[in-house]
């Protein structure tokens, strides 16, 4: 029987006596007798070599590509390894909340750093110590913006379908409406379902096909309906996009899974939440802030907590507790080693492989585009060919683009994928189509 | 410390990006941004910055980390290396599911497992920490009522001994909160009970044991006037350590339940997550889970999204790589090990209890589950010492302080939660150090009102934290 109970048999003898019972058990008089468990129907417990053993088994039924162009909210990046060996540090993992300040400075420095990187890349002036995931802060961030007399919210273009659910889930039931509104060059149709009842407008830059659109001209139209503007972003996107701030948003909202964490097949992500001060008591989750100790030194503490559950209960503006503390600490660290001219770098990258990728395609007979600015990710039109361009890639080790239908396929380059890769997946198109 | 952004220096170079040659693509100027400012630092010196920065938190494995509801039990290292696996990290959620069989099976395997241990038919692992379980769960319930066309029932019951996350929870799924008072011995009061159920009741939330680190006695009857009133059973996992293998919330009538993965399975906290907060279910609710779920057909897994289901609560799968940390503890401790080390924790937490009643305020009559609550009330009236400083007091001791002022049905409630993976003498220890503050408390209380003295920093002022907002480090203007 393996376990971590570091008890010898006379500890728990000695113990027991001290307790005044005989055994374990007794001290469950409480529970009524007929609930008691006989046993319970799983496995044995098994070694840590036998646990390793079966869990590099299942490790190794995933397919690990050499190459990913499949992007649609998950993203490959180059990971340096700084950033792994620092955030596996046991102080950081293994410690709580930091409900308790003096002994965790460390942690709530950290989180400080990590409000301002969130607050320097989306341009606004405050930021939480980070949500669940990309789907769930932009949620949050339509939910931030709830007013007595507004009943509806504006989702303007494509945004991931992911994030698309959770909004339904987390607004259907508090009497908010979503609108879906297609995005025109001359925002026709977002100028007329602008309202006196909309409370916000959300969009997505890049948006969930890549594309990006010219977000401040999305800004002053909301700014002056009155409504609310929130911006879905990627971070890494943000290196050498107008930040949300310049956009005249109200609130920034992402995921931040492209700064420095795996693909992880899906998670844990981090959800990333930025706005004005003028909205500061509005954003849930925990803030870590600046102040002084009883000697007037500079010291981190837990701040603005009259908004969180633990102290309003049911009129807590949200219900969240823990958050995604380790992932932010990693964005952070990833940050600090790119550094500004790496994150600038990492962007550039992404916009001239993936517009390589885009020209040498072009140049294949019977590969057509849903056309327009884009970041990293675009769309290619193939009628009929979807499926086999995807197959053919995934024999030589290739995880192509997203299968949108059977025509079209949507792709996304970043700076791990090798040029010659991309000649090598334009080639292999070009035998196919 | 200073912040990494005082330590940037314009120029400064940390880990290079790989450069291509391929043509420079220029997006058109009004999509560019003026200003960027994120640090520029060496690497060494970013290794240097958040070393010492760890240096300045305190996990369990630095010590003892007592803190009442949040099971900071040890972290096995077999789980980090598993999910550091490459098979698991570096695969993408939507690559296709024959190329992702074995992160399938994990996500079917645990959910089995889970099952089993809590008595229940169905489960998500979705929701990516415990309140984001709760609001999951709630939001079950409330799909279970409408598809019956029950859509009177709007009200939550929620003890006053509950977590805060329970009534934060149920308002944002959209329901009424009735709290409900405790009876003398702070378990839920049936006469009150009884006086707010009815067919408007939606569910009771109910953590068991209770926050007062007592087993709920009264449970079968408890469920049985909530489910005669036509009422669910919401059953809050933050202190399933105590009961694992032991006694299954599924047989004693919960019809809905969330786990913290992050408690009760020893994923690791990581200073505030990522958790992992699954929900299970009895099959009556199974139709209406988030999907997708993963299910098993001959010898594969496949994903199925569910037509009825309540639709998403995050993005793709929720916390993959906590999932496998929970699932090689699983298979580790095994059928035998799991009830003995819910055991152990009882047995850990009855022994600090009686070793500290000598001096200490707390229940006695009865044996307390995985955790119990001290009350420094009288101490306080005697002595001006607060619960807080014999937190603090505790810092200068080297043990992380237990959860201050909580439950708050408790005055100058300590509540402490040793878990199984403690020696006797950490234990013996901690009785020792809490002891010199007692005697303290009546010595010396100045010292203890000013604790700690040891720390890197002394009591910070939390008043002006909150009056003058300092949320982001600003450049000072030359």
């Amino acid at each position: 029987m393996s376990n971590y109970v570091p008890h010898t048999e006379e500890d728990i003898k000695s113990m027991l006596k001290a307790i005044g019972v005989k055994s374990t058990i007794e001290l469950y008089s409480d529970v009524p007798k007929k609930l008691l468990l006989k046993e319970l129907n799983i496995p044995k417990g098994i070694t840590q070599q036998e646990v390793l053993e079966f869990m590099q088994k299942l490790a190794d039924e995933n397919t690990v590509y050499k190459a990913v162009l499949r992007g649609a909210g998950s993203y490959r990046h180059f990971i340096p390894s700084v950033v792994k060996n620092l955030s596996s540090r046991a102080e950081f993992v293994t410690a709580y909340t930091p409900y308790q300040a003096e002994m965790s400075q460390g942690i709530l420095q950290v989180i400080f750093e990590y409000q301002t990187m969130i607050c320097n890349l989306t341009g606004l002036e405050v930021s939480n110590a980070s949500v669940y995931n990309g789907a769930s802060a932009a949620a949050e961030g339509i939910l931030m913006c709830r007013e007595r007399n507004k009943s509806k919210a504006i989702i303007l273009g494509n945004i991931r379908p992911d994030t698309r659910a959770t909004i339904t889930t987390y607004t259907e039931d508090l009497g908010l409406e979503i609108i879906d509104i297609a995005f025109d060059e001359d925002l026709q149709g977002l100028k007329e379902a602008l309202d006196d009842q909309v409370a916000c407008v959300y969009v997505e830059q890049p948006g969930y096909y890549g594309q990006i659109i010219d977000a401040k001209k999305v800004g002053d139209v909301v700014k002056e309906s009155g409504a609310k503007y929130i911006m879905g972003c990627n971070p890494i996107s943000l290196a050498i996009l107008k930040s949300p701030g310049e956009c005249g948003a109200d609130i920034a909202v992402g995921d931040a899974q492209p700064l420095g964490l795996p693909l992880g097949f899906g998670g844990p992500y981090l959800g990333f939440m930025a706005c004005t001060e003028k909205m500061m008591r509005k954003i849930p989750g925990r803030i870590v802030g600046e102040t002084v100790d009883a000697e007037g030194k500079k010291a981190y503490v837990l701040t603005l907590q009259a908004r969180e559950q633990h102290i309003r209960r049911e009129r807590a503006l949200s219900n969240i507790c823990s958050n995604q503390a380790l992932c932010a600490l990693t964005a952070t660290i990833y940050l600090s080693a790119v550094g500004k001219q790496g994150l600038i770098d990492v962007a550039n990258e992404c916009v001239n492989l993936s517009h390589y990728f885009k020209n040498e395609l072009s140049k294949v007979q019977g590969v057509e585009f849903v056309e327009g600015e884009f970041f990293h990710e675009f769309v290619t039109i193939t009628p009929g060919k979807a499926d086999i361009i995807l197959s053919e890639l995934n024999k030589v080790n290739i995880l192509g683009g997203l299968k949108l239908d059977r025509d079209r396929i949507l792709w996304c380059v970043t700076e791990t994928v090798s040029k010659e890769c991309l000649d090598l997946v334009v080639d292999l198109i070009r035998g196919l189509v | 410390m200073k912040t990494i952004f005082e330590k940037s220096k314009v120029g400064s170079i940390g880990t290079e990006i790989k450069k291509q040659n391929v043509p420079k693509y220029e997006l058109p100027e009004w999509h560019k941004r003026e200003i960027l400012d994120i640090p520029e630092v060496s690497e060494v010196e970013v290794v240097r910055h958040y070393t010492n920065l760890s240096r300045r938190a305190f996990g369990v494995d630095n010590g003892f980390y007592p803190l009442g509801s949040c099971t900071m039990k040890y972290n096995p290292k077999v789980n980090e290396e598993v999910a550091q696996m490459r098979g698991f990290t570096d695969i993408h959620p939507l690559q296709n599911e024959e190329n992702a069989q074995g992160a399938l099976k994990v996500i079917y395997l645990l959910s089995e497992y889970l099952c089993e241990i809590t008595g229940m038919d169905d489960i998500t692992l979705q929701p990516a920490a415990g309140a984001h379980g709760e609001y999951t769960g709630l939001k079950l319930i409330s799909e279970y009522h409408k598809s019956r066309g029950d859509l009177k029932r709007n009200k939550i019951i929620v003890p006053d001994s509950a977590h805060g996350t329970n009534p934060a929870s149920a308002t944002l799924a959209g329901f009424e909160v009735i709290n409900v008072k405790s009876d003398e011995e702070h378990g839920v009061d049936l006469e009150e009970l009884k006086k707010v159920v009815g067919d408007d009741t939606a569910a009771l939330m109910l953590t068991n044991p209770t926050t007062l680190g007592l087993f709920e006695k009264n449970i079968v009857k408890i469920a049985e006037i909530v489910h005669g009133a036509g009422g669910k059973l919401y059953y809050d996992g933050a202190n399933l350590n105590a009961i694992m293998g032991v006694v299954r919330p599924g047989d004693m009538g919960f019809d809905v339940i969330h786990l913290n993965l992050h408690k009760t399975f020893s994923t690791p906290h990581g200073g505030g997550g990522p958790g992992s907060g699954p929900v299970g279910c009895k099959k009556e609710f199974a139709c209406f889970l988030p999907g997708p779920k993963v299910e098993k057909y001959g010898e594969e897994y496949f994903l199925v999204n569910l037509p009825e289901s309540m639709g998403k609560v995050g993005s793709f799968y929720g916390n993959f790589l906590v999932y496998l940390k929970a699932l090689a503890y699983i298979l580790t401790l095994g059928k035998e090990g799991i009830p003995y080390s819910a055991q152990c924790a009882v047995l850990n937490a009855n022994y600090l209890k009686t070793k500290l009643q000598k001096k200490y305020d707390t229940e006695k009559k009865r044996h307390c589950m995985h955790e119990f609550v001290v009350s420094i009330k009288k101490i306080k009236e005697e002595t001006g010492v607060s619960a807080m400083d014999i937190a603090k007091g505790m810092i200068d001791g080297g043990i992380h302080p237990p959860t201050m002022y909580f439950p708050l049905i408790v005055d100058e409630a300590l509540m402490f939660e040793p878990t199984e993976t403690e020696t006797k003498e950490t234990l013996d220890a901690a009785i020792e150090l809490l002891n010199e503050l007692y005697a303290k408390a009546y010595s010396d209380p100045e010292t203890l009102k000013t604790a700690p003295h040891n720390a890197v920093i002394r009591r910070p002022d939390e008043v002006l934290a909150a009056r003058k907002p300092v949320l982001r480090y600003v450049k000072p203007v030359e």
